[in-house]
């Protein structure tokens, strides 16, 4: 296990934020905090539907700036160059739409309310991101 | 309420960038580091996102109002079967987040924080949703 770089602490007070905000947005106005939905429904917006979604994108984008100059050692660098950007982004953005969530949607919220798509779901990505993280890590090469 | 929705929205990004930023999850290495397991170095803190978030949601649940606030009703979430393109899709989402180490949520707070890259992902990820799109109305004509 990585001692050095455990951090129970901020992980557990960050998720109950991440929970905290999940809540609201479920008690006040009826929705399911899951970004990859919130987002990409953008692109085929119901009528009344797509004001929220704008302000929460841009409560992300602002909480972003704001973390940036608060505690910027919150940020780092993702690994690879344009093309494992790319290629990472575009199955990022296809995948949840085509499975209907991420790891906030089903991850959290799905499993929190048990339920068995999100459960699979949740187990495929995260078996996935890690077969994965074991071929690049320690098969290709790779450090 | 509409204006009502639209402050709760952007309250509820904000709230949800910081408890991101917090929990280590804006840090791609922590996140590829929780899905190292087999790299003897595994870094666990990731489960106490998970943690943390689901503690909150079950107690909540438990005393929560019967309705929403700016809303008739909690929407049914729909009992769907688990079937290929949830499977499939799940699939992809694991191979790019296993890539980069960025879902989502992580990466629009990376592009508010000016991270090096962010920016090129959030616009590939939104590729990627646009290519679904495209395809879904390819396949799936009957669909609203």
């Amino acid at each position: 296990m990585d001692v050095a770089h455990f951090t129970p602490l901020s992980a557990l007070v960050g998720g109950a934020l991440i929970g905290l905000s999940a809540v609201l947005l479920w008690i006040l106005n009826g929705r399911v905090a899951g970004i990859a939905g919130i987002v990409g429904q953008l692109l085929r917006p119901a009528p009344g539907d797509a004001a929220w979604r704008a302000a929460f994108v841009v409560g992300l984008v602002a909480g972003g700036v704001l973390v940036a100059a608060l505690h910027p050692a919150s940020f780092g660098l993702p690994p690879g160059g344009r093309g494992t950007l790319l290629v990472g982004g575009v199955l990022v953005g296809f995948g949840t739409r085509l499975g209907n969530g991420c790891t906030s949607g089903h991850g959290l919220c799905g499993v929190s309310r048990l339920s068995p798509r999100s459960i699979v779901a949740t187990m495929i990505f995260m078996a996935v991101g890690m077969a994965t993280v074991f071929v690049v890590r320690h098969v290709g090469g790779a450090p | 309420m509409s204006a009502a929705k639209t402050i709760v929205g952007f309250g509820c990004g904000l709230l949800f960038a910081v408890g991101l930023g917090l929990s280590g999850m804006t840090q791609p290495s922590k996140v590829l580091g929780f899905l190292d397991v087999a790299g003897g170095a595994w870094d666990p803190s990731l489960a106490f996102v998970m943690l943390g978030g689901m503690a909150t949601i079950a107690l909540v649940r438990r005393f929560g109002p019967t309705k929403p606030l700016f809303e008739h009703a909690y929407p049914t979430l729909a009992r769907l079967p688990i079937d290929r393109p949830l499977v499939l899709g799940a699939a992809l989402f694991g191979l790019g987040w296993g890539l980069v180490g960025y879902c989502p949520g992580p990466a629009v707070v990376a592009l508010g924080g000016r991270v090096p890259g962010a920016g090129f992902f959030c616009a590939s990820a939104g590729m990627g949703m646009a290519i679904f799109e495209v395809v879904r109305r390819a396949f799936y004509r009957n669909e609203t």
